[in-house]
Formats: C-alpha cells, structure tokens, sequence
C-alpha cells in the first residue's frame, strides 16, 4: 500500500512539473511580428488609444523556467518524489537527530561534571543554581509558583516545613516518583457536626491558633485515635508518611476553619506527578539541589 | 497568440485551473488518507473510550484548541519542553485533527499525567488560583454540566461506521461509563491521558 503510494505521489509531481512547462512554452508562443490591424486587440479608449496582442515580457516568461528549474533542483536534492530521498540524504528526523546530538556534545561535559559534584555542594554552586532555577521554570512553576511559594494545596517550597523531608534521598524520590499524599476522610467517625467542630478547634488550636478550651480538648482522644497513626499523638507530623505537621503555622491548604474543616470532611488528595522520565537522573539531582537551596536563603 | 484560447474561453480555463489546484490536493491529501504509513496506530493508540470522547468533544466545542496546539514539531526546543515530537500514527483517531496553529498557551499533546486531577479541576475552573500570571479563561460550568449518556452511544456508533475499531461491547457500555459523570470529568480524563502513549524523554 505504501509503496502504490509513493509511487502515485512520484507520478503526480514528475506529470505536473511536466504539465508545466509545457503550458508555459505553449501559452508563452511569440506574438505578431508584422503587426496587422487584426492583431489589435479591439479595446479603444479616448477615440485612438489602442492595444497591440503583445507577449509578455520575455523577463517574465523566463522567471517561469527559472522557478521550475529550481523546483527540479529541489526535488532531487530533497526528498520530495515519493519515496525518492534526496541526494542530499536530508530528513525533518535526521535534522532533529543532529540537533539532539550536537546539544548532547555541548551539554553532557557540563552535567557529567555536575554528577561528580556532592549534593551539598551543588546547593552552593552558582553555575548548577543557574541551571536549576531554569529546570525548575520549565518543570515546576505551574504548581508551585513562580516564586516557589506554592499555592493552596501545592507547597511552598521556600520555607523550612518539609511534608516528605529536605534531604537529598527525599527531594529526588519525590521529584523522580512524584508523591500521591492521601488524606482519607475519617469524619464519620467524629460523631456529627459538633464532633467535627470540636476536632476542627483541636487541630487549629496545635499550632495556637485558637484557644485550647474544653471544647476542643474533648477532641483529643479522637485525634489520638484517629490522627496520630500518621499525624503522631503530638500532632507533628511523620514525615516518612508524609502527613504535615499541625503544630506549626504552614498550612497546605490554608489556615481557616473552614479549610480545616473540609480537610476533615472531605479528605485531600495531594499529587505530585512522576517526573524522572522527563528529567533523567542528572538534571534531577541538579533541580533538586535547587529546590533544596531554596528554603536556605531565608 | 495562444494564450488567447484560454483567456476566452471560460470553460477551458475552468478546467485548466480545477486541474492545477487539484494535483496538488491529489498528491498531497489523498495518500495521508490512505496509506498505511500515515493510517496505522502507534503502539498504545487506540480509539478514544467513552468518556475520553466526550472530553474531546468538549474540548472541541469550548475552542481550547484556538489557544493550546497539539503538535510538538521536531526541535529539541519544542521536546525538551513537550516531550516527543508528535507522529502521524498517534492522531489516526482524531477527528478533527486538534494539531491547532496558534500557542497562547502551551502545546498539550503531551499534558497527560503531568498535573493531577485536583490540579486540573481547580485551573479549569479559575486558572489564576494556581497560576497568577495565567491569561487563560476560566470554565466553571463544566462542573455543572452533566454528559449526555445517549448523545455518547450514536456518537461511537458513528465511528465505528466510519471505521473505527470499537467493538460493539464498547458501544453497549459506553453510555454507563458516562452516565453521570460531569463535562469537567470528561475533559479531564481526556486531558490525562493525552500523549501518554510516549512520554519518557531521557
């Protein structure tokens, strides 16, 4: 089927290229040598301005034979009848290969030295920095902002409150694996709407944010229940599991009540997606030891 | 002068150009509808599912494609941010073709998997929650409309007329695995999964 087709596309270019320097020659002929009256062509403006049947100008015609002669030359550098490839060996994939490999021979020494380079260092160094800040504007700002400050639900990653850890093991798990960070839904449990008001204040009031009154305290054994499994008993936090720790002013999905609230009632879900396929190895240590730098500067 | 003939007569020049003009569309149109070089799927492409259609179509109707191409062309500038450049085989079931010419926003060919649900849902619904510097509208009402699950069933029975491989179990479940669900669901199980066939660059 393939090979009809080429072969059809071949025909139909070689046919027209053909068609068209024959048209040109035969619509092209030399016009009248010895003028006659009849080869006027009838039009007459202001009582005697008349027309002869002139050709074109022979400029003109010949611009035709120089664009197919190019056209011709074209098709025999290039691939372009059927499935004829070209004496120049060009491809649209070849270009792109090239393209791919002279940027790997101009970028591969710069991240074969940053592979060498210990984590720790390449958080200091201005050059990898440089470069991390370009990975993280290309991979990471849709979410987590521009200034990395987050946004409701996508952390800020220039403080010092880590969900997974900072160190260097943790930045790139989560980078390369991405994290699915699951908050289920354990309202039912808190006997009704007063249940969950008193949990919402116990929680709030870890941190300091309100007043641990009797109220909210009736929470507790609830929350040592329920919560401490991955939030510990103190309401700090694991971060091997990834559970945040309520005991400090970040809040991922804001510090209000009512966010509280829905955080309890209906569960989070936070996604972090996988990014090592599209990174690879050395760029996401790189990015990683920038994200890391980010939360030093402050 | 011969070139007289042609001038007038209306009719021999009708034909002359419909011939012109048409050996290109023949030469350039006809074999990328039929040969198998540019009508067999890649590896992982198959006909949309159910609810993956719906969110094209919505896709289609809300004019996303006047902003977002869905064509990543052959540069290292275009799929080191992209991913792979987009084939011929991965859009056999496309109709219409989405490739789009203009990029307000960024090419989509390959979005799939690389925010999450929530993510999406939030930025379809006001895109400046999660990105300040976004112009792109929101689409609120797309959690409220409900896919019509009727609409979904002649729809694939269309394509499969038109000689997509559905199979009929398909089409018999397809209006269940819609029923309910709202157009936000379906974009966005459209969106996730776009381009996921090829994605790993390194």
């Amino acid at each position: 089927m393939a090979a009809f087709w080429a072969w059809f596309v071949a025909a139909g270019t070689i046919a027209f290229v053909i068609w068209c320097v024959w048209l040109i020659s035969w619509a092209g002929k030399q016009g009248p040598q010895n003028k006659q009256d009849e080869d006027l062509v009838g039009h007459k403006w202001d009582g005697d301005l008349e027309e002869w049947n002139n050709p074109a100008p022979k400029w003109w015609l010949y611009l035709y034979f120089i664009t197919i002669a190019w056209a011709v030359g074209y098709m025999i550098a290039y691939p372009g009848i059927g499935a004829f490839e070209g004496i120049l060996g060009w491809s649209q994939q070849g270009q792109y290969e090239q393209e791919m490999q002279a940027a790997e021979a101009r970028y591969a020494p710069i991240y074969e030295r940053f592979a060498a380079m210990e984590f720790g260092e390449l958080t200091r160094d201005a050059e990898a920095q440089e470069l991390g800040r370009s990975l993280f504007a290309g991979y990471c700002t849709t979410c987590h902002g521009s200034d990395a400050r987050g946004a409701p639900g996508y952390p800020n990653l220039t403080d010092d409150d880590w969900i997974w850890g900072d160190d260097e093991t943790a930045i790139i798990a989560t980078i390369t694996h991405g994290r699915n960070n699951v908050m289920p839904n354990l309202s039912p449990a808190l006997g009704g709407d007063a249940g969950i008001d008193n949990m919402v204040n116990y929680v709030r009031s870890l941190s300091g944010a309100v007043a641990a009154d009797a109220a909210a305290m009736s929470a507790q054994p609830m929350f040592v229940a329920l919560c401490s499994a991955c939030h510990q008993a103190d309401g700090s936090g694991n971060q091997a599991l990834g559970a945040p720790n309520l005991t400090d002013d970040t809040w991922l999905y804001g510090p209000s009540a009512e966010s509280v609230r829905e955080t309890i009632v209906q569960g989070r879900n936070g996604v972090m997606p996988p990014h090592g396929g599209l990174l690879g190895d050395k760029r996401t240590k790189i990015l990683a030891a920038y994200v890391a730098s980010l939360s030093d500067n402050e | 002068m011969r070139h007289e003939t042609i001038e007038k007569s209306v009719n021999l020049m009708m034909v002359l150009i419909v011939v012109a003009i048409s050996i290109g569309g023949l030469v350039e149109i006809i074999p990328l509808m039929l040969s198998s070089d540019a009508t067999q799927p890649d590896e992982g492409i198959a006909p949309y599912a159910a609810l993956r259609l719906e969110g094209r179509d919505i896709y289609v109707r809300e004019g996303c494609g006047n902003c977002h191409s869905q064509m990543i062309r052959p540069f290292r500038s275009e799929t080191e941010r992209y991913g792979p450049y987009t084939t011929a085989g991965e859009t056999v079931y496309d109709r219409p073709f989405l490739f789009g010419s203009k990029r307000t926003g960024p090419d989509l060919a390959r979005v799939g998997g690389r925010y999450s649900d929530d993510w999406q849902r939030l930025h379809l619904k006001d895109p400046r929650a999660l990105v300040p510097e976004s112009n792109m509208p929101g689409y609120p009402w797309l959690a409220e409309n409900i896919v019509d699950p009727e609409l979904v069933t002649a729809k694939l029975r269309t394509l499969q007329f038109l000689g997509d491989p559905y199979t009929d179990r398909q089409i018999a479940e397809a209006a269940g695995q819609v029923e309910g669900k709202t157009e936000m669901d379906a974009l966005i199980a459209y969106l996730q999964e776009l381009g996921t066939n090829r994605r790993a660059r390194r």
